[in-house]
């Protein structure tokens, strides 16, 4: 694997072989004194985010210098971004700096493929085309740590094989890199995705992904899924009605405590966060034991830590 | 019975069809690993510290878990401690290679702070997994001493290491393949050089 855009086309032995990586990361690193490796000394992870964020940067620089990579942080405030370098200029510039690997978050879908096919390019002046580049999110379209997390999640909390699992995704798909990427990747893990959102934040070509839609919360709660993945709600990206109110949202897309008192006794929730509590999701059952917000935090930094060692740490097979 | 060989197929006695020949049979196996057990005890015996021996993935696990088990076998009241101890992320050839899985590491509960311990492999050979493991071992507490013991020494060290304990000194050929089955991880007990 050169580098991690997409959980798209990801084989299902990758997959599981970054999960069991990202199992045996914690493993290691559990009960000891010292929570550092030496598996990347001397390889430079710089994170570069031309959007915010708290838990994937930190998750990704945690990761890094728990394996003794360098570890820097570029955001485009306070950079050369700021005074209108490209981003292609930007990437060739920290390649250049000598950079082992790329962590790409940007508002534009599909930026960090420009970026690995840029640095991939024959005959790159500085790199030779071994600088890895990991999509850390890229506008609505993937964000494949996140769906990695959260399967490592679900096998701790469900079991290592998730085949003939049903897992609900609910909330806004449309604007959601992180439903995109779970349903891909846990359609490769065998399991069964439904989407539950309104008819307006559904994207255009949901038909072709490996998911069946449903719009109707309570109705599909009944069924007993295993897991239900609730989506953050993303004002941000949201220019026009999308639904009449949150207050409106919130009832019929909401997990309040009487639709969690519905599941089935093992079923898990997760959230992406940062939660809109009242919102997506009541208090009482982000709170809750079922609730397994805090594990999937925790699981980032072992899945990240897996990720930059199947990037970096074996020999470049490219 | 095994003598230095400069590779291709073995040709007298011992060797089978596909040119293998045995070093060890399971009962020699058996043996082997009582005396080795044996010479932990004598050997560990008088600083009056706790023995934990530690095993290298994939057959130093079994074989520690089999000299434990010989250990208190003899002595009944001596307390072994077992655990494993994965060194890939230690490794200094990790970039020349693909990428490995990793296996299980376990360290038991009470740690192994002025404990002796000893690391178990199957083959000793360049040394480098030992080196590995020795830094590994680092990170997790400060044990009063390290030893090692391997079932296999076939030379080519690339460090200066040595084992304390050797089940058998068998001079290779690098290009000689030298096969440990255990009946945990292949069904029968045995090695074999091919």
């Amino acid at each position: 694997m050169r580098h991690l855009l997409s959980t798209e086309g990801l084989r299902r032995e990758q997959a599981e072989a970054l999960l069991d990586t990202a199992a045996s990361m914690e493993q290691a690193l559990t009960g000891r004194a010292v929570r550092k490796l030496p598996t990347l000394r001397g390889r430079t992870v710089v994170t570069l985010f031309y959007e915010n964020s708290t838990r994937t940067r930190v998750s990704f620089e945690v990761a890094g210098k728990w394996m003794s990579a360098d570890t820097i942080n570029v955001s485009a405030s306070g950079s050369s971004v700021g005074k209108g370098e490209s981003l292609r200029d930007t990437a060739s510039t920290l390649a250049a700096a000598g950079a082992d690997a790329i962590v790409v978050r940007h508002p534009a879908s599909g930026a960090p493929h420009r970026i690995a096919g840029w640095l991939d390019r024959v005959g790159h002046s500085h790199t030779d085309g071994h600088v890895a580049v990991v999509n850390a999110g890229d506008g609505t379209h993937e964000h494949p740590t996140q769906a990695l997390l959260d399967a490592a999640t679900l096998r701790k909390r469900l079991g290592t094989d998730l085949t003939g699992r049903r897992v609900a995704v609910v909330g806004d798909v449309l604007h959601s890199r992180v439903a995109r990427s779970n349903a891909h990747l846990l359609a490769t893990l065998g399991a069964e995705v439904t989407l539950v959102a309104p008819p307006t934040l559904l994207p255009a070509g949901v038909d072709a992904w490996p998911v069946t839609v449903t719009h109707d919360l309570d109705a599909h709660l009944a069924t007993g899924p295993d897991a239900v993945m609730m989506l953050r709600v993303q004002a941000e990206r949201m220019h026009g009605g999308f639904f009449p109110s949150a207050r409106e949202y919130a009832v019929r897309f909401g997990l309040n405590q009487r639709r969690a008192d519905t599941l089935p006794d093992h079923a898990v929730v997760l959230h992406p966060g940062p939660a809109v509590r009242g919102m997506e999701i009541a208090s009482s059952v982000a709170d809750s034991d079922r609730a397994a917000i805090g594990e999937q935090v925790t699981a980032g930094v072992h899945v990240r830590m897996a990720v930059l060692y199947h990037l970096l740490a074996g020999e470049d097979v490219a | 019975m095994p003598t230095r060989r400069r590779g291709g197929p073995v040709p007298n006695g011992a060797s089978n069809a596909e040119g293998e020949r045995e070093l060890l049979s399971s009962a020699d196996l058996a043996r082997t690993v009582a005396r080795i057990a044996h010479e932990i005890l004598e050997k560990t015996a008088e600083s009056g510290a706790p023995v934990v021996l530690l095993g290298l993935p994939t057959r130093g696990i079994h074989l520690a878990r089999r000299l434990a088990e010989r250990i208190t076998a003899i002595d009944a009241d001596t307390t072994v401690g077992v655990g494993t101890l994965d060194p890939t992320l230690y490794r200094d050839d990790l970039r020349r290679q693909p990428t490995r899985p990793l296996a299980e590491t376990d360290i038991p509960a009470g740690g192994i702070d002025d404990v002796i311990v000893v690391l178990v492999d199957d083959v000793l050979m360049s040394g480098r997994t030992v080196r590995a493991a020795l830094d590994a071992l680092r990170d997790h507490g400060r044990p009063r001493a390290v030893q090692l013991a391997v079932l296999v020494d076939r030379g080519h060290r690339e460090l200066p290491i040595r084992a304390d304990y050797v089940g058998k000194n068998v001079p290779t050929n690098r290009a000689e393949d030298v096969a440990v089955s255990l009946l945990e991880s292949d069904g029968a007990d045995g090695v074999a050089i091919r």
